[in-house]
């Protein structure tokens, strides 16, 4: 099986304070995999490393085989990775409809162009149709993207970064702040848009994780100390320590895991 | 097929039609305006204000390629304007000696040409970043051409400039522009297609991405877009066509001087692109034709016009940061829902408020700039088609009063103005 990322003795330090301590892990190509881990544990800034917004300090990464070590996210972006962050990142002042049709731009091979009409890109257009009726926004596609509701917007962030056809996809925590029926929503449209991809999301609510994660990679203070099939991890005494706080005392599974 | 489908197909090419004409209806309409114009208004002054009119729109509209479309405060845009005036007037003069085969009308292509020259040249690092930075380094290379053009006397002709003459010119089609009159079909030719370009420059891949990076350019670059590589087409563009018109400015007076590029000129475009609105394609032709009228309207009358013009900024920043065509904007639901006459009570007291608060605003600033420049034995203005003494408490205390109840005024049926289009945009109960 060809490994979709490969992260190898990955270290990143902001100034004297080291964040991510050497991460090693494997994400198998077509795997949905989840990454998790209390506050603070890098979660977030391993992912700004994958995708290329900080740097590393030390380590290799790549991507579908490829070193991407040092690349830019638009560089790294446009080998098949896009992702999506854990506060809303949309463009607030063009329509729900360019803000797709942005994000497929590049992907349909338009790159820099000033000699296209982008309003006679028919396979652009299309594409942006149907991924705003997956998203359930194509009533919504001429507002500003900046006054959808907050779930819209998290729904318009998801739609933005798998509507280009990346076959590597990273979710930062996609049901964060969700309500209960809002949350099935979006882990529907993921399991949807991520068929035969592969997806590597933060996520803080555990139902989500066990829902959608073939494997579960844990990250606690810059360093994974475990990477198993959802079952395995829920039965980790390690994992269970690092989430409550104290030492495994049986066979009891910690709530939290639940 | 069936017939309701063909139907639809069919109702679908007539809609592609009516799409075609009214995508270019507007065009054809400025258009016929401007070939119409100079034979409604026919007072011959009328036509150099025009010529300048029109030299600024094209000069705002690429500013707002900038500011409104790519999120760039540029303090320095004049650069490529005047950049490209030079070259067209060097050009002009080579042409005048038969050293090149250049005709006038192909001059503003000419100034296009410099302008993105040196917008290649100075944007490869100025639009790196955006924001501050790019603000700053807008700042200093305008401060560094000022310098230059001290520097570098042959290129800018000193403190006299660079002279041409449009007459010595190669002709095209034997087309001569000896006067004002030929000159301005010229430049209307020019605004015309300038200002479709620009409007097909945003509406291209990397015109949407501009728009895209403005809004956000962290996530530009997670679609797989450069953000300062966006920037940078955009900036090149807005130069090219700053160019023109610094092109049209060369036809036009057949002078340039360092002037022509410096701040003041920056901060020109900046107010009357902010002024007519940012947020939309028309906003800096309103901005700009505005302008121009008031910039000769306005020094016949006063010698503190340019103070007005600040001010008028100003009310603009603070009261409608959406500029004269977002105004105008607000009030499309109104206008679709046919309430547009229910305005007009609550807009004429709006109205009148502020008309008597600028009034009085203006008495007070004329009497304190006769007071700085007068000679000391004048005693009395001319003002508002009366004379004042203005050596007397009566007429301060006259136009305080004016301006502090007009801005009273302005305070109590402003918000109902406000609440009137509230209430007649509402959509028309079905």
């Amino acid at each position: 099986m060809t490994a979709a990322i490969e992260l190898m003795d990955v270290r990143k330090a902001f100034g004297p304070t080291p964040i991510i301590r050497g991460v090693s892990l494997t994400i198998e190509a077509g795997s949905r995999q989840a990454l998790i881990g209390p506050n603070g544990a890098g979660k977030s800034t391993l992912f700004n490393l994958i995708t290329g917004k900080y740097p590393v300090s030390a380590g290799r990464i790549r991507l579908k085989g490829e070193d991407v070590t040092g690349r830019r996210p638009h560089e790294i972006n446009r080998r098949g990775l896009s992702r999506s962050f854990q506060v809303t990142n949309i463009f607030p002042w063009l329509s729900v409809f360019e803000n797709v049709r942005c994000s497929l731009l590049w992907p349909l091979g338009y790159g820099y162009s000033f000699w296209h009409r982008v309003d006679a890109a028919r396979e652009a257009r299309e594409r942006t149709e149907r991924v705003l009726e997956q998203l359930n926004l194509a009533g919504r596609r001429h507002l500003p993207a900046g006054v959808l509701s907050y779930a819209e917007q998290r729904a318009l962030e998801i739609g933005i970064t798998i509507a280009g056809g990346a076959d590597v996809i990273l979710l930062d925590e996609p049901t964060s702040g969700m309500s209960r029926s809002e949350t099935e929503q979006v882990v529907q449209l993921i399991r949807q848009v991520t068929v035969g991809k592969t997806l590597l999301m933060v996520e803080h609510d555990m139902s989500v994780v066990f829902d959608l994660a073939d494997r579960i990679a844990v990250l606690v203070y810059g360093q994974i100390i475990a990477h198993d099939a959802p079952e395995r991890i829920r039965a980790n005494a390690a994992v269970q320590e690092a989430y409550l706080g104290l030492p495994q005392d049986g066979g009891g599974q910690a709530p939290a895991l639940r | 097929m069936s017939l309701p489908a063909a139907a639809r197909s069919l109702d679908v090419t007539a809609a592609g039609r009516a799409g075609w004409l009214r995508r270019y209806a507007l065009w054809l309409g400025a258009a016929a305006l401007l070939m119409a114009l100079p034979h409604v208004v026919r007072t011959s002054a009328a036509i150099p204000v025009m010529n300048q009119m029109g030299i600024a729109i094209v000069f705002a509209l690429s500013y707002n390629m900038l500011l409104g479309q790519g999120g760039m405060l540029s303090f320095g845009h004049a650069v490529y304007f005047g950049l490209g005036g030079f070259v067209a007037a060097h050009v002009l003069n080579l042409a005048g000696r038969g050293v090149v085969w250049v005709p006038v009308p192909l001059l503003p292509l000419v100034g296009g040409l410099g302008g993105l020259g040196f917008a290649v040249l100075y944007g490869s690092f100025s639009t790196r970043r955006a924001g501050t930075v790019f603000a700053m380094i807008s700042l200093g290379v305008g401060e560094m051409m000022a310098a230059s053009s001290l520097i570098f006397d042959k290129f800018f002709g000193g403190e006299e400039g660079i002279t041409a003459n449009r007459t010595k010119a190669p002709l095209l089609l034997g087309l001569s522009f000896s006067t004002d009159r030929q000159v301005y079909y010229l430049i209307a030719f020019w605004v015309l297609v300038a200002a479709a370009l620009m409007y097909a420059f945003s509406r291209t891949p990397v015109g949407r991405l501009a728009n895209a990076v403005r809004d956000n350019p962290e996530r530009a670059e997670f679609v797989g877009y450069s953000a300062p590589l966006v920037r940078f087409v955009s900036f090149c563009a807005a130069g090219f066509f700053a160019g023109v018109a610094g092109g049209l400015f060369a036809v036009n007076y057949e002078i340039l001087t360092a002037a022509n590029m410096g701040l003041a000129a920056s901060g020109a475009v900046l107010l009357m692109t902010y002024i007519g609105g940012i947020g939309s394609f028309v906003g800096p032709v309103l901005g700009a034709i505005l302008f121009t009228f008031l910039q000769s309207m306005l020094s016949d009358y006063t010698g503190i016009w340019l103070l007005y013009l600040g001010l008028l900024f100003l009310a603009t920043v603070l009261f409608v940061p959406m500029g004269l065509a977002g105004v105008l904007m607000m009030h499309a639901p109104a206008w679709r829902a046919g309430r547009v006459a229910h305005l007009v009570p609550a807009y004429v007291a709006v109205a009148l408020a502020a008309l008597v608060a600028v009034a009085g605003v203006v008495g007070l600033l004329e009497m304190i700039h006769f007071l700085v420049t007068a000679p000391a034995a004048a005693a009395t203005k001319r003002l508002f088609w009366t004379t004042i003494a203005v050596r007397t408490p009566v007429p301060w205390l006259a136009f305080t009063a004016l301006a502090v109840a007009g801005a009273l005024a302005a305070r109590r049926v402003g918000p109902r103005a406000a609440a009137a289009l509230a209430q007649a945009s509402r959509p028309p109960a079905s």
